[in-house]
């Protein structure tokens, strides 16, 4: 029996499959495709690169998320892949799945809004409690535990709770 | 026991990438001093992750300048392994944090500059500084955001608050002028569509910080002497300390790493 070798578009699928398993460290319910940090797999001279971008510039899990691409590869018989870092075009909350704003929710972290802008940066944000929905929220902390976060409290249900910004 | 410095082919457009990395790496590291020491836990968060913030800029920048240069030095050579003369930051962002509305007003003044410039910088004509400028105007914009909130806070506070703010205008209010200087170096790289011209954005500057400042019932001082010196390695006594702070490691261990 002769087993076809798969087709290049066949292998780029593949590598696809497997580099967008991965999952951010800080938020583990999110994977590197549903933030949108996943931005290229391709296939050059038999090995896999993959382009990646960073939500903020500062942000420590890049190379843990380098990391771990790199790994999930190997595991799945793709070794020697490279992960480069592309800043440009700056990331942004918009190429949130909706799927992935779906995850964060139900992990109890406010997803930012869709289709952010510098107005919503400046003006003044409505965000949705992730517990009980309310809308009557205020804000506690413009930072919170990683760079993409605020820490906000619900004043319906009295639950202070994670915000991914609008970037 | 301590290891040399680095030397470095400063031709204009590692200069230009050099002097905005140092920015970011001195403020910084400035805002990383107060880590643990914040007057309340949401403020340590927030000038930890504004410290983040500008670390990654200053990482992205360093390795460009690292790239261009193309002398073999890196991000870690150029932090690690420059002398206090060969930095090229302003002098506004090496000043000591003092107390929690001193750090406030230096991070507002600059913080008005950067989300400024880094949005024209968006335009550059060189694809890697258009680049950095984009990621870096947004987080720029919400350190803005953060510390106009705490100008106003500060001096429409109490009294003491207010006195504190007060005085921090007036002292740091001269270190502000270097933002808006050009020299030679630059001026072809402005001409070339590389560099913007910083003094094309004082108009707008002045009018952001005078609105937050006028709210805070704050005033501007009148002076209008300015300092310089920064941007060619004629620093305050300040930078020295920092930096043998900064650099011990790599100076105690040359080439030690993780």
């Amino acid at each position: 029996m002769v087993t076809a070798m798969p087709s290049q578009d066949e292998l780029r699928q593949r590598a696809w499959d497997i580099a967008s398993g991965v999952v951010d460290p800080e938020i583990p319910v999110l994977t590197i495709a549903d933030l949108g940090v996943l931005r290229d797999v391709a296939i050059n001279d038999g090995c896999v690169e993959v382009a990646i971008t960073p939500t903020y510039s500062g942000c420590p899990a890049m190379n843990m998320i380098t990391l771990e691409i790199e790994l999930a590869l190997e595991r799945e018989g793709f070794p020697n892949s490279k992960v480069r870092t592309v800043l440009s075009p700056a990331w942004t909350t918009d190429w949130m799945s909706e799927d992935g704003r779906r995850k964060l929710r139900e992990y109890g972290v406010a997803p930012p809004r869709a289709a952010s802008s510098r107005r919503a940066l400046f003006g003044i944000e409505q965000v949705a409690c992730p517990q009980c929905g309310s809308e009557d929220t205020e804000v506690l902390s413009e930072f919170g535990s990683t760079a993409c976060k605020a820490l906000w409290r619900c004043k319906s249900c009295r639950e202070p709770f994670d915000y991914f910004k609008c970037h | 026991m301590a290891t040399a410095s680095i030397q470095v082919s400063e031709t204009p457009l590692v200069l230009y990438a050099l002097r905005r990395a140092d920015d970011a790496l001195i403020l910084g590291h400035r805002l990383s001093e107060w880590c643990g020491h914040a007057p309340m836990l949401e403020e340590d968060m927030a000038l930890a992750n504004m410290a983040l913030d500008l670390l990654g800029q200053a990482r992205e920048l360093y390795g460009y300048a690292a790239k261009i240069e193309g002398k073999g030095n890196d991000e870690d050579k150029f932090a690690y392994l420059r002398d206090v003369r060969q930095y090229r930051n302003l002098l506004l962002l090496e000043q000591p944090n003092g107390d929690f509305a001193r750090t406030t007003v230096r991070q507002f003044l600059y913080a008005a500059f950067a989300d400024l410039y880094w949005r024209a910088m968006m335009k550059s004509s060189d694809a890697m500084l258009a680049a950095i400028a984009a990621k870096s105007e947004k987080e720029s914009a919400y350190h803005l955001r953060h510390s106009s909130e705490w100008i106003i806070r500060l001096g429409d506070g109490t009294e003491e608050s207010h006195r504190r703010a007060q005085g921090a205008i007036d002292d740091l209010w001269s270190f502000t002028g270097e933002m808006f200087e050009v020299d030679g170096s630059e001026r072809a790289l402005i001409d070339a569509g590389v560099a913007i011209d910083p003094a094309s954005l004082h108009p707008h500057w002045l009018k952001t910080v005078s609105d937050v400042v006028g709210e805070a019932t704050l005033v501007l001082p009148t002076s209008g002497w300015m300092q310089q010196g920064g941007r060619s390695g004629r620093h305050s006594e300040h930078l020295g300390h920092l930096l043998s702070e900064l650099q011990s490691m790599q100076r105690t261990f040359p080439g030690v790493s993780w």
